[in-house]
């Protein structure tokens, strides 16, 4: 438990003194949202209807801007070869990772939303509904990201290659995402939405592992 | 240092060995074995294979062919360290963190990470941040790790790289107490390793393939 422990406040301390990383995303995640009122125009019943397909669609671009930021960093300076040899399982390594992967990518966007809400014009009920949507459904982006980056780490220049990998395993997640968010579903997209965070983060670090320890360094 | 014999008796076999990358081979019909204590040397020129083995044996690359253990009394793998080309040393991090993370990470069964850094001549740049190390200190940092945690069975590329004089006297300093304590070590190196007992050493020479 203690290198469980040690590894989450390693990528913590890591990601903390990255500099402005945790700032650019959230500068990235706002600016996505707030260029697309210029793109459609002021017309504030149609930004308010795609609002939370907006915000949704930001937070899901941000979240893969950093993904090459997870295992190369540690695979180019050696670390990833010792971690696999760690007493902790690779598995535990891997969740620590994705563990403050959210916290690092997908909290600081959550904490910015309610800017975003505001650009797009979102009533009061409607930006609640965000927040737990967005609560419930970035766990589970950041576990497929954590399969797709564990996937391409070895590739040379594969920084891209994991976003494409796990848009597909992400469209779910947007669709039960925005379902929360619009409630135009029955009330089930809300329970869907933690059913595919609690799977993806249950299941994700060990085919993370897999990957990693499959491949040839 | 002055421990005797804290591991379990330990062996390791080739048979046959074969190892390469992408499917080429570079080493091929490697036999040897070597007891706890003893210390395998890795020679041979650049190519021939010698951090491809090692990675073999670490169990990062799977052999080509031909097969290999490593086991204790209870026939369980033996826990390994990897010495690799890079230090895995994270920049932003103090001298200090970069070797208690690895000491909680890999078990904390060896010295503290305070007498290893004095150990290895590090001592006093606890709170540096670990940018700042120059290359041979940087791979100090890196033998630091083999201390903090006890395991039996080293694998060490290049040591010596970039080290100093008195540098590559603490490898020796430190493959000599990993033998007394019935550890095992397997050295890829191009500078003479000169260990005061010379008879534990076994020299494996690879050769470029004709």
């Amino acid at each position: 438990m203690s290198g469980f422990v040690a590894m989450l406040r390693r990528e913590l301390a890591l990601s903390w003194r990255g500099g402005g990383n945790v700032l650019t995303l959230v500068l990235f995640f706002v600016i996505t949202g707030a260029i697309v009122p210029f793109a459609v125009g002021p017309d504030k019943p149609l930004l308010a209807r795609i609002a939370p397909a907006i915000i949704w669609i930001a937070a899901f671009l941000a979240m893969l801007l950093g993904l090459d930021r997870l295992f190369r960093p540690d695979h180019e300076d050696g670390s990833l070869i010792l971690l696999r040899q760690a007493d902790l399982p690779l598995s535990a390594v891997i969740a620590a990772k994705v563990i403050s992967y959210w916290l690092v990518s997908a909290l600081p966007l959550i904490l910015a939303s309610p800017l975003l809400a505001v650009l797009l014009g979102m009533d009061l009920p409607a930006f609640a509904r965000t927040l737990v949507s967005l609560l419930l459904g970035t766990p589970a982006l950041a576990a497929f990201g954590a399969i797709g980056a564990a996937t391409s780490v070895t590739i040379r220049h594969g920084g891209l290659i994991a976003p494409i990998l796990i848009a597909p395993l992400s469209i779910p997640v947007l669709i039960f995402g925005v379902g929360t968010i619009t409630a135009a579903q029955s009330s089930a997209a809300p329970l869907f939405l933690a059913a595919l965070s609690l799977m993806a983060m249950a299941l994700a670090p060990f085919a993370a592992a897999l990957a990693i320890s499959l491949a040839e360094d | 240092m002055t421990d005797r014999h804290v591991f379990p008796p330990l062996a390791m076999y080739a048979e046959g060995l074969a190892c390469g990358r992408a499917g080429m081979a570079l080493c091929q019909d490697l036999n040897f074995s070597v007891l706890s204590g003893q210390c395998l040397l890795l020679r041979g020129p650049n190519g021939t294979g010698k951090t491809t083995l090692l990675l073999t044996l670490a169990g990062i690359v799977p052999p080509l062919a031909g097969s290999w253990t490593a086991q204790g009394p209870q026939d369980e793998p033996a826990p390994v360290h990897y010495c690799g080309h890079r230090n895995a040393i994270k920049p932003r991090l103090t001298v200090l963190e970069n070797l208690l993370f690895w000491r909680q990470v890999n078990g904390a069964t060896g010295v503290s990470a305070e007498a290893a850094l004095v150990e290895v001549g590090l001592g006093g740049l606890e709170d540096l941040d670990a940018g700042y190390l120059s290359a041979g200190q940087g791979r100090r940092l890196a033998l630091a790790r083999l201390r903090v945690s006890l395991r039996p069975l080293w694998l060490l590329d290049e040591p010596t790289a970039a080290l100093d004089v008195e540098g590559h006297g603490l490898v020796t300093r430190l493959i000599e107490g990993h033998l007394r304590m019935g550890g095992l070590v397997i050295v890829a190196t191009h500078d003479p390793i000169h260990l005061s007992h010379p008879a534990p050493v076994q020299t494996l020479t690879l050769e470029n393939r004709a």
